[in-house]
């Protein structure tokens, strides 16, 4: 079986969820794993490519036109390379980034695509979450090529085996498309760590009441080294950019710890939070949906909790 | 402007879904129904567009049994003009009417309607996908945009479409040719509450009725389980007991 993998990147270093697909891809079975790096000018990205464990081959196509991961330009790209090799599978991470540009895939190669996978039954037989995460369906795929998104919280991040070197093969671009344009991206720049592969989270909701006081939650993320994650309502307010926005609109996340602060715990946000290992709720509501899910539950003020914690940690 | 509206009938989201005792679905009976929320956001701006003098009509979409008439009849109340019930008594999901055939049914639409733009939710929240907008623009050869939160239509230029899209990181903005398809993320518009003269305009507008084709289901459903719920938690007193929790039996911080 040979499987392709999409890589998310940035033309400057590769996104964590590209290094726990390649451990899903590994789970598949004896496998020959090839990673897709299209972008501009990123062959540095390539070269790190070659060093993760499981990757056997790594395909660089760079041209103006893939800079920016247009689904329209990648689309046809892939598409073309499934004529010269037989792919089994084909994945990506189930990134807004992978999720973009799969299904377009599946449907030109006439094949039903499997989202948001959470674990690897056997190479046909996969498990992923349906209604906001309330049930888990096990699906059976017999589709000649099976085109899957991970979501990256399942799996480990494979390794970066330094001295590893993969093949890289160059691939011609493809004429551009011209279909969409990008224009701009408003990155959110941070000192803070990436909230999906972030040991801590604190999150806040809509009870935070302004942006001044949610900074208050950023002092304290600050004293933890955690991420700041946020409710659709929080956003919404204007109180935190949408990165921050965990749930089913927004981030999956599995860190070690967990504070939600001000929030109740709607199942649109709750399933984002899962699979994490200790879940703390503040909040003065005893009855909020948040506290029957947490680990540790304080019913308290946020705004008498909240210098406290950070004066004592 | 022609906008054509794909919807979904599905389970409220304020419902708690349970898993049947067979394993093989989810409990729908006397389980309250509505528009996929996203499919909302759609509508909304497809009617916001019209009513802005950008677009001509609104035709909005659905696959489902007769029962799936009630959200086209909302549709119709919230602005659309008229409506296109695709029978069929398969569950719209794995195991019955997969995204692509979903795809392929509103691509035969697309072809008869000719719509300059399709506006339709970014998922569904009974099988949260997300694969059926990129599917159909995929179909089509259209442009897409997804996880989109505002949409300016443009009167000079090649492209038509200025859109927002809420990505990994931030917001990203592109332009597109039309015709396309965009899919709708929560912040794109507040859908409107349907008011009860609406309603009973809504009743006399058209709605049309055609058979679903062959699918061509190719991903089985072997079963669907519950996720295994969290082990109880205890109530802390003070900030103090909670940061000793933390350190010592949780060994978080």
């Amino acid at each position: 079986m040979t499987i392709l993998i999409l890589a998310q990147h940035d033309n400057k270093s590769i996104h964590p969820a590209t290094f726990s697909t390649v451990t899903a891809a590994t789970q598949l079975g004896e496998n020959n794993i090839h990673l897709l790096i299209a972008g501009h000018n990123c062959e540095n990205v390539a070269k790190t490519a070659c060093q993760i464990a499981g990757v056997d081959k790594v395909l660089y196509a760079s041209a103006p036109h893939y800079e920016n991961f247009l689904a329209e330009e990648i689309t046809p790209l892939i598409i073309n390379l499934t004529k010269d090799e037989t792919y089994t599978h084909i994945l990506a991470p189930a990134t807004s980034f992978g999720k973009n540009i799969l299904p377009r895939i599946a449907a030109l190669l006439d094949v039903q695509q499997i989202s948001n996978v959470t674990e690897i039954i056997d190479a046909n037989t996969f498990v992923h979450p349906i209604y906001t995460g309330n049930a888990l369906a096990t699906v059976q795929s017999d589709n000649p090529i099976k085109v899957l998104t991970l979501r990256a919280t399942a799996f480990e991040e494979a390794e970066i085996c330094v001295g590893k070197a993969s093949p890289i093969e160059q691939i011609d671009p493809l004429p551009a498309v011209n279909l969409s344009r990008f224009i701009q991206r408003e990155v959110i720049e941070t000192e803070r760590p990436n909230i999906t592969t972030a040991k801590i989270v604190v999150a806040g909701g809509h009870a935070l009441g302004s942006i001044e006081n949610f900074k208050m939650l950023e002092t304290l993320a600050d004293k933890l080294g955690g991420a700041i994650g946020a409710t659709r309502a929080a956003v919404d307010a204007g109180y935190v950019p949408n990165d921050a926005q965990i749930g089913q609109t927004g981030k999956i996340i599995a860190p070690d710890l967990y504070i939600g602060i001000g929030l109740s715990g709607a199942v649109q946000h709750t399933s984002g939070i899962r699979d994490t290992k200790t879940i703390v709720a503040i909040n003065t509501d005893e009855k909020a949906p948040i506290c029957e899910i947490a680990d540790y539950t304080l019913n308290a003020d946020l705004f008498d909790v909240l210098p406290e914690l950070i004066e004592k940690l | 402007m022609k906008i054509l509206v794909p919807i979904k009938r599905v389970i409220d989201h304020t419902v708690k879904v349970r898993v049947n005792s067979d394993n093989n679905a989810i409990e729908t009976d006397n389980v309250k129904m509505t528009i996929n929320p996203f499919d909302a956001h759609a509508l909304e701006e497809a009617v916001h567009l019209k009513e802005i003098g950008k677009a001509s009509e609104i035709i909005t979409v659905t696959i489902g049994t007769e029962k799936a008439q009630e959200q086209l009849r909302t549709a119709l109340a919230m602005g659309a003009d008229r409506a296109i019930l695709v029978k069929s008594n398969l569950p719209i999901d794995i195991g019955g009417v997969q995204s692509l055939d979903v795809a392929k049914t509103f691509y035969r639409i697309a072809h008869s309607e000719k719509p300059d733009l399709i506006l339709m939710g970014k998922q569904s929240i009974d099988s949260d996908a997300g694969q059926t907008p990129q599917m159909l623009a995929a179909l089509l050869g259209w442009p897409q945009s997804t996880y989109t939160s505002s949409l300016t239509i443009l009167e000079e230029g090649d492209e038509q479409l200025e859109v927002a899209r809420e990505v990994d990181g931030g917001v990203e903005t592109l332009r597109l040719k039309t015709p396309a398809v965009i899919s709708a993320d929560l912040r794109l518009n507040k859908p409107r509450y349907v008011k009860l003269p609406d309603i009973m305009k809504a009743k006399k507008k058209p709605l049309e009725v055609i058979d679903l084709q062959q699918t061509t289901a190719n991903i089985k459903l072997l079963k669907i389980t519950e996720p295994p719920a969290r082990a109880p938690g205890i109530k802390v007193p003070d900030v103090d007991t909670l940061i000793d929790k933390l350190k010592n039996e949780a060994k978080a911080i």
